[in-house]
């Protein structure tokens, strides 16, 4: 069986897993994980989304085998002493989940589209975000948290450059 | 569902790839990004025996100019694709059909050259390649092959590539100045494949289409030439009517399936209405 070494959420895990074994899997059954839920056998509901490397994945589709050597972010490791990333937050405040089945998955993947465009327009958000499927809520709070994300994380880079 | 048992091999250079895939045998497989391969696998619609993983071979993900052509290595990931200076330089019309494929995530894994190599008669690459006259490097431990894009696409998921042979990369031709480039795709959910798509290239010379590429997507068990559309609009004036008359022909040649998508009637019709706005769209009118 081969032995991984990957960073999960800051915390460095030694496992020998079997190659099959799915990175969604190794991290609700093996770590514990289980804030990263699994929805579909087809890759399309971006329900297990993490950040691989900094960068969005459907964890579904990834082998545990493949994330020797890397670094993942699931939605637990976000927040930092009992407080939450302001994508968490946004969420909360805008109402953007009911049954929250897709939320870690659709806050990863919100993070991961300001990553690469800081200042989405509602039109770039729902492009970013059409991997994560919501049966819930229609989209539209979410895309509303996302803006409100967006203002908020880009708040201090621009008190910076401010005369 | 859990995918069934396999080998995990795991090179880290193309020749340790080549020689693994020829000792590991017809029953052996290459995971490239998964994006197709693991749901294969979790849906136990494939047993191989063994899988080879790129993932690590960091040669395969390059792209650069050789020789005035562009090369497209066949790991290059189609987020690396779709932002590639290069490719959007002299092959902008794959940087568009790219762009519509999948999702950011699915993008981030997926590969140029899987997408080539899984030969989906609805994946949006195929068409591309054909329509650039694009040529496959494949390796073995018997040697290197090129292989026309016109040669390629044999049948529904199926290539010219034998089981033992890799998939190096794809020499593009570059379009020079004059050409106009669109990728068609019509499909119903963002992130959904294409009913059908025309991937189109035109070169415009006074007011005329002086070369005209046009291959469609999905409309038969491979990615079809839509060589009439070409032969008619060739030496017309840059004009809607022209650009009309073109599209009427085509799906001449075609075998479109039918499927919960659409009809082979429909497909039809799509593949004219598409076919006229990839010509207006690449010659910018
Ligand atoms: C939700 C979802 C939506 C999608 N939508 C689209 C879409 O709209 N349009 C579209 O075109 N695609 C779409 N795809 C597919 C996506 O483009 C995949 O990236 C692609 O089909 C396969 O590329 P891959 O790198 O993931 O290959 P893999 O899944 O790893 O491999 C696919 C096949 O190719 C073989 N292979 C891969 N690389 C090589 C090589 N170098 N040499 C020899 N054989 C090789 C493998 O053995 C396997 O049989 C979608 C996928 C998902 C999950
Ligand atoms: S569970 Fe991974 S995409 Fe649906
Ligand atoms: S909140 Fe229920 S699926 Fe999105």
């Amino acid at each position: 069986m081969p032995r991984i070494r990957v960073e999960v959420d800051g915390v460095t895990y030694e496992d020998d897993v079997e190659p099959r074994l799915l990175l969604v899997h190794y991290l609700r059954d093996r770590l514990g994980k289980v804030g990263t839920p699994i929805g579909c056998d087809t890759t399309n509901c971006g329900a297990c989304t993490v950040l691989f490397d900094g960068m969005s994945v459907k964890s579904c589709s990834v082998l545990a085998v493949q994330a020797d050597g890397r670094g993942i972010t699931t939605v637990e490791g976000l927040g930092t002493d009992g407080t939450n990333h302001p994508m968490q937050r946004a969420f909360h405040e805008e109402h953007a989940l009911q049954c929250g089945f897709c939320t870690p998955g659709m806050i990863l993947a919100s993070i991961d589209l300001l990553r690469e465009n800081a200042d989405p327009s509602e039109e770039e958000i729902r492009e970013g975000l059409e991997g994560n499927l919501c049966r819930c809520t229609g989209y539209q709070n979410i895309v509303r948290a996302v803006r409100k994300a967006a203002d908020e994380m880009r708040q201090p880079a621009q008190s910076e450059v401010a005369p | 569902m859990i995918p069934p048992t396999f080998d995990y091999i795991r090179p880290s250079s193309i020749e340790e790839a080549v020689s693994a895939l020829s000792q590991a045998g017809e029953d052996a497989k290459v995971l490239a990004g998964g994006q197709s391969l693991m749901p294969l696998l979790r849906l136990r619609l494939a047993y191989p025996d063994a899988l080879i993983d790129l993932d690590r071979v960091e040669s395969l993900r390059q792209i650069r100019s050789e020789n005035g052509d562009l090369f497209i290595g066949a790991m290059a990931t189609h987020h690396q694709v779709v932002r590639d200076p290069l490719v959007l330089e002299h092959a902008p019309l794959i940087a568009k059909a790219t762009a519509t494929v999948a999702d950011p995530a699915v993008r981030h894994r997926g590969t140029f050259g899987g997408s080539l190599a899984h030969a989906d008669p609805a994946g949006d690459l195929p068409a591309v390649a054909l329509a650039l006259d694009a040529v496959f490097v494949v390796r073995s431990v018997r040697g290197d092959r090129e292989i026309p894009a016109a040669d390629f696409f044999v049948d529904w998921m199926t290539s010219a590539m034998e089981p033992d042979e890799l998939l190096i990369g794809v020499r593009v031709p570059k379009l020079g100045p004059g050409w106009g480039a669109h990728y068609e795709k019509f499909h119903r959910t963002a992130q959904a494949w294409a009913i059908v798509g025309v991937a189109c290239a035109v070169r415009r010379e006074r007011g005329a289409i002086e070369d005209a590429r046009v291959a469609l997507t999905n409309m038969g068990p491979a990615p079809v030439r839509a060589t009439e559309v070409e032969r008619f609009i060739e030496g017309r004036s840059v004009s809607e009517n022209s650009f009309r008359a073109a599209s009427e022909r085509a799906a001449e040649g075609t075998e479109p399936p039918g499927d919960l998508h659409g009809s082979p009637e429909y497909r039809t019709h799509l593949a004219r209405v598409l076919t006229a706005r990839a010509l207006t769209a690449a010659a910018a009118v």
